[in-house]
């Protein structure tokens, strides 16, 4: 049995600052998907939903919100959290129901309408809270971390900040023409260089916003497109993935590592295993890949990421996009999307809004962004509380 | 008649059990596993985090308190709460993530005035210290922090 699934529809809402309710994004999108699929509301019998935490009670129990909102018709419902990893599991859950034979045609949504500024824990005293913890007694953003990690960069490998700022370039031209993207503005390493330092080495333009938006896709199996007719895009693998003990390296939100001490760290840290863990699950590697999509939240992780999916050796990253390899036109370009850099982060629905723009690269509908030829692509990220998310697509 | 009277404020930890009190030698308390010895922090109460054990109970042991600099950052703009800044205008502070060498772990830590994020490079030592976190009407609340070292040990 095929351990494939079919994208057969793919839809999304555009990313920036709309002021309304996340519900809205989220329609629009699945309606989207749904025509693109050539099907209707009613043919949907999975609706797998990706949560969202700042929106009250619906956003919790976003897949019967979005079934509510499309009609409720009795069909079958899952909702799902992973930080921002969300989008992954809710893909994975509509994959085994479709394998296992328990459903034909699932609907899988993410929405989200975020706050200004920094991403904060939620209200109230909560001392045993890992969230509450770091923000309380070490003052630690989500943009420390990335800090953190660009710092690791300059002092292991001595990358510069014009090294990071070059990645925003990259991808501000990648998402000039994507119609989804919120920001389509080329942006110069000067501007990024003179804009405000926000969490050391990392300035305001090498860190990706926080947005609305909403991302849909409609999945089937393999058999069912192709009595259709239609050679649509396969999901060859998911990795929604925990790390593994012990964890050496220090991840959102916690204020400390795991000891290392009783125990040796597995010699593929976790952002590698989500990787290779896809990888090993649809019989690839890396350099199978002809696009990527990564999880930019800075610059410099974009950078990480060239290493962790083994696109290039580590502490290479540096040379390998100043070589263009990960440019449109290059050898495998990384976030022909435009990226995080471009659309800033709607948590729930991210990880789904990698794999639309995967679908529509490899359908070869990607206009004014598309990698020529693109038969392979991978959608990774990570979100915090140990939370992985890999897709890899094939045509 | 005028009475004059010296407000001496209660110092307090910022959370109870994750150090001890004592300024002139602070140590984070951590938990050590009675079965497997796995080290964590902040400590253990109910469940070992090995998934080779499943030690449920715990000593509570002072960490090292000095490592090498893992890596640094700062806050340029003011985190959200339950963060409270110790001044009215906000003052950007430096962050600091120190790796222990007995107990192979990265622990994070505000770093003091008058240091900031121009006083670090990775690698260096780095030590322990008590230090205000922000201060109430009737109280000094103290939190860890870390420091570049002042001397060899």
């Amino acid at each position: 049995m095929s351990k494939e699934v079919a994208i057969l529809g793919v839809g999304m809402h555009p990313w920036g600052k709309w002021g309304r309710n996340f519900v809205e994004y989220g329609v629009k999108a699945a309606r989207d998907a749904i025509a693109d699929a050539g099907i209707s509301w009613k043919d949907v019998d999975f609706v797998a939903g990706g949560d969202t935490m700042r929106n009250g009670y619906p956003g919790y129990v976003a897949g019967s919100t979005f079934a509510e909102a499309l009609g409720f018709n009795g069909t079958r419902v899952a909702s799902c959290y992973g930080a921002c990893a969300t989008g992954a599991q809710a893909i994975d859950v509509a994959r085994s129901r479709i394998l296992a034979g328990l459903s034909d045609v699932a609907l899988v949504v993410g929405a989200d309408a975020a706050p200004k500024g920094f991403f904060a824990p939620q209200k109230g005293d909560r001392p045993q809270d890992p969230d509450w913890q770091r923000f309380r007694l070490v003052g630690m953003t989500n943009p420390n971390y990335f800090g953190l990690y660009a710092r690791r960069r300059m002092a292991l490998y001595g990358a510069k900040s014009e090294d990071f700022a070059l990645v925003k370039v990259k991808n501000s031209r990648h998402g000039l023409h994507n119609p989804y993207a919120r920001y389509r503005k080329e942006v110069t390493v000067e501007e990024i260089m003179a804009s405000p330092l926000v969490a050391d080495p990392l300035r305001l333009l090498d860190i990706c916003a926080t947005s609305d938006g909403g991302a849909a896709l409609v999945l089937t199996s393999v058999e069912f497109a192709e009595k259709r007719g239609i050679k649509a895009p396969r999901i060859a693998a998911i990795n929604a993935a925990t790390p593994t003990f012990p964890n050496p390296i220090l991840d959102m939100p916690y204020i400390s590592t795991d000891s290392a001490a009783v125990a040796a760290p597995a010699a593929r840290g976790f952002k590698p295993s989500i990787a290779y863990g896809a990888y090993e699950e649809a019989g690839i590697g890396p350099e199978d890949l002809d696009l990527a999509e990564v999880y930019d939240l800075s610059t410099a992780l974009e950078l990480d990421w060239y290493e962790q999916i083994g696109l290039c050796g580590e502490g290479e990253a540096e040379a390998f996009l100043r070589s263009g390899a990960t440019t449109l036109g290059g050898k495998v370009p990384v976030n022909p999307s435009g990226g995080l850099a471009c659309f800033g982060e709607a948590v729930p629905a991210q990880a789904i809004a990698q794999v639309c723009e995967l679908a529509w690269q490899i359908r070869g509908q990607a206009e004014g962004r598309q990698v020529e030829g693109a038969k392979v692509g991978l959608a990774i990220n990570q979100g915090l509380f140990g939370h992985g998310s890999a897709v890899i697509v094939k045509g | 008649m005028f009475y004059f009277r010296v407000v001496t404020k209660k110092t307090v930890p910022a959370i109870e059990g994750f150090f001890t009190m004592d300024p002139e030698r602070p140590r984070l308390l951590g938990s050590r596993c009675k079965r497997c010895g796995n080290h964590a922090f902040p400590a253990e109460k109910v469940f070992c985090k090995n998934p080779s054990c499943d030690g449920d109970e715990f000593e509570t042991v002072e960490l090292s308190a000095r490592g090498k600099l893992w890596s640094f950052s700062h806050n340029g703009y003011q985190p959200p709460p339950p963060y409270v800044s110790p001044t009215k205008e906000y003052e950007p502070f430096a962050i600091a993530a120190v790796e222990l060498e007995a107990e192979k772990m990265v622990v994070l830590g505000m770093v003091p005035k008058p240091y900031d994020h121009t006083s670090l490079e990775v690698g260096m030592e780095m030590e322990l210290v008590l230090d205000t976190l922000f201060e109430t009407e009737e109280e000094r609340v103290v939190v860890w922090k870390w420091r570049p070292a002042q001397a060899a040990v």
